[in-house]
């Protein structure tokens, strides 16, 4: 490039690789776009359609197939059915119900164990026998790579003779188990990022150190706490191994309602497509207006 | 415990007397003891060795949580201020504890015997017996195969997710649109979408992907032959879960040091130039945090091959997981099954911890 001019030669060229480039750009991101937006526009849709216009593969609402509430019907939630009593809707309402009492309650309860673990943990030096803080903290890490399986089976007899078998107090015991180490994970990046001279006003200032932790930590920690909830409730809403295993008719949950319907034979699409779609669209609801907690979750600890 | 070199000095001066420690000790021994006595009452009440006892353990479980909140509430009455300190943990960790030790304990007794949900016999110990099994189960040996083809396909999701993430960092418009949207499918349960893809979409008759694949001119057959049945569950797995390696990796993208950046430019550096010299080298250390998380996910892979495929076709398809599952599920071989699952627990304890040691000792070479 030796002379900026607009017309120049050289700066024409700078000009159709910039566009190119750009063009790239964004075919990449639609391309990519389409890929994670067809099998939702495809559940959702399929939930409106009948037989005939699964069978002839049509598409886009209102121009190749006209919305029905065929699908929605089955699950007893169409403007016909909405004021009638139906068992099948009172069936889905106690699994999402069940679904969403686990999830909250389960996360809630790893946010409040884990950020005080993980308080304690960027705060202070603890022993316990030979384990220093490291070595504490990779214990509760560690959990992570614990494959589920091999929990499986000792919960299944252990909750037989607790009587918990079935229950949403099993799994709920269970689900914070298996964010706890996430919640921590996030939890002690965050604590780390507050500078401890806060702590030390508030103890100057006649605060405990419990008395500083929730006044002043808690309410500067807020964001990060929210990110580890709903990380965890997404994590708890979608789990389905040990829900299949240790519930059956009480507590099951909607991911093995929704698995359970599959196994049939001859799976009927539109109610399936309206099962799913009423499965996902909390999650997807809560993608699109908490997207900026959800990432900021998975962004702590990933850079130091 | 020792206080010194906490972050948060705090000094303090209690006065503790020895009634005090005293109280705080008899709690929890108190506790601790009925915890036992309740224990051993049940056991005899559950082996007919005795008439008094509980229908079910549960009262022996409130006893220990009773005994948990004595042990916690002694901390602060035994030691003061520290106390309060070791509060902060002290829970979490028994909560770990009680929920993984213990079962842990109990998996590794029940892997050594031959347990049978059908059998009326209960647990019966069979020394090696599990073992030499596992030795001869071809199709245990395959699933751990899947696996490491599973955990393989985990460099392939890399390249896309690092792609998706320096496209999100580019220049762009409605970023925040892009973002949300290439967040979604980490939202939806893997049941929904075996369901949404592996069931619907990809069904050979009616699903819109068989027909576009039949009007490219070949015959749609997705779960037909081992090589594409494995491949697809790796495409689905893939689909749910490149959002999050690409979120660890634009996070980390976005805390790069701009200036050195810049300086490349500067220097002349075309930009595949700048990405490879600068900008990956960068990357290096989320990026290894990013893959090893995404590996730890994916051994534990089960979700989608039990509703789509349940292993088939012969095993192909077959995580680890999903094979305990049916064991459990279909067989109730108890017994057998938890071996398996503590075998594969040791296995992946071992290549995990290898792989880290690997990470830490190239990290530390100078690049």
């Amino acid at each position: 490039m030796s002379a900026v001019f607009k017309d120049h030669e050289a700066d024409r060229k700078v000009q159709v690789k910039w566009w190119t480039s750009r063009i790239a750009i964004y075919a990449a991101l639609i391309t990519w776009a389409v890929i994670c937006l067809f099998p939702i526009f495809w559940t959702i849709t399929t939930s409106f359609k009948l037989a005939p216009d699964v069978m002839r593969g049509n598409m886009i609402p209102w121009w190749d197939f006209t919305p029905k509430w065929k699908g929605w019907e089955s699950l007893g939630l169409s403007p016909r059915l909405i004021g009638e009593v139906s068992t099948v809707r009172e069936e889905f309402l106690k699994r999402f119900w069940n679904s969403a009492i686990v999830a909250v309650s389960a996360s809630m309860l790893a946010v409040i164990l884990g950020s005080l673990a993980a308080y304690g943990l960027s705060r202070f030096n603890y022993r316990f026998g030979f384990m220093r803080n490291s070595d504490i903290s990779f214990f509760f890490l560690s959990q992570m790579i614990l494959p589920p399986v091999v929990l499986a089976l000792p919960f299944l007899v252990l909750y037989k003779s607790l009587d918990l078998l079935d229950s949403r107090i099993g799994l709920i015991l269970l689900y914070t188990l298996m964010v706890l180490p996430i919640v921590i994970w996030i939890m002690r990046d965050q604590f780390q990022g507050i500078p401890v001279e806060l702590e030390e006003a508030a103890l100057v200032d006649g605060l405990g150190i419990w008395g500083a932790f929730v006044q002043i930590v808690l309410p500067i920690a807020l964001p990060g706490m929210v990110a580890a909830f709903i990380l965890s409730l997404v994590l708890c809403w979608n789990e389905y191994f040990f829900a299949a295993l240790l519930t059956s008719t009480d507590a099951k949950t909607l991911p093995v309602m929704v698995a359970s319907q599959t196994g049939s034979q001859g799976i009927n699409w539109w109610s399936m497509a309206a099962l799913s779609s009423a499965a996902i669209l909390p999650l997807v609801v809560v993608a699109i207006f908490l997207e900026k907690y959800i990432i900021k979750g998975m962004a702590a600890g990933a850079v130091k | 415990m020792s206080t010194e070199g906490d972050l948060l000095h705090t000094v303090t001066a209690d006065t503790i007397t020895d009634t005090r420690r005293r109280v705080g000790r008899a709690m929890v021994w108190g506790a601790g003891m009925l915890f036992c006595v309740m224990t051993a009452m049940q056991f005899m009440y559950d082996t007919d060795r005795s008439i008094v006892g509980f229908n079910t353990w549960r009262p022996v479980l409130f006893a220990y949580l009773l005994w948990a909140t004595a042990l916690c509430a002694a901390q602060v009455i035994v030691n003061g201020e520290k106390g309060k300190r070791t509060l902060f943990v002290l829970p979490a960790a028994l909560f770990v504890i009680s929920l993984v030790v213990f079962p842990l304990l109990f998996a590794l007794y029940v892997s050594f015997t031959d347990w049978n949900l059908a059998s009326l016999n209960g647990p019966q110990p069979n020394g090696w017996d599990n073992m030499r099994q596992m030795w001869g189960d071809a199709f245990y040996w395959n699933a751990l195969k899947n696996m490491v083809y599973y955990v393989l396909a985990v460099s392939v999701e890399y390249v896309i997710a690092f792609g998706l993430a320096l496209l999100l960092n580019a220049q762009i418009r409605a970023r925040k649109f892009f973002r949300v949207v290439f967040l979604l499918p980490l939202m939806l349960s893997p049941v929904a979408v075996s369901w949404m893809v592996g069931k619907s979409m990809l069904e050979v008759r009616f699903g819109p992907v068989s027909r576009l694949v039949r009007e490219l001119g070949f015959e749609p057959s997705f779960f037909g032959t081992p090589e594409m049945a494995r491949f697809m569950i790796m495409a689905m797995d893939a689909w749910t879960f490149i959002p999050f390696m690409m979120i660890m990796l634009l996070a980390g993208l976005q805390a790069l040091p701009r200036e050195v950046i810049e300086a490349s430019k500067v220097d002349g550096a075309t930009g595949w130039q700048s990405f490879k010299e600068v900008i990956f080298p960068l990357m290096l250390p989320v990026s290894v945090t990013a893959i090893v998380i995404r590996i730890i996910f994916k051994l534990k892979l089960a979700d989608i091959i039990i509703n789509v495929t349940s292993g088939g076709p012969g095993g192909a398809t077959d995580s680890v997981t999903s094979f305990i599952f049916r064991e459990y599920r279909d067989r109730s071989n108890v017994g057998y099954g938890t071996l398996l699952a503590m075998v594969y627990l040791v296995l992946i304890v071992i290549f995990i911890t290898a792989l880290l040691k690997l990470v830490s000792r190239w990290m530390e070479r100078p690049a």
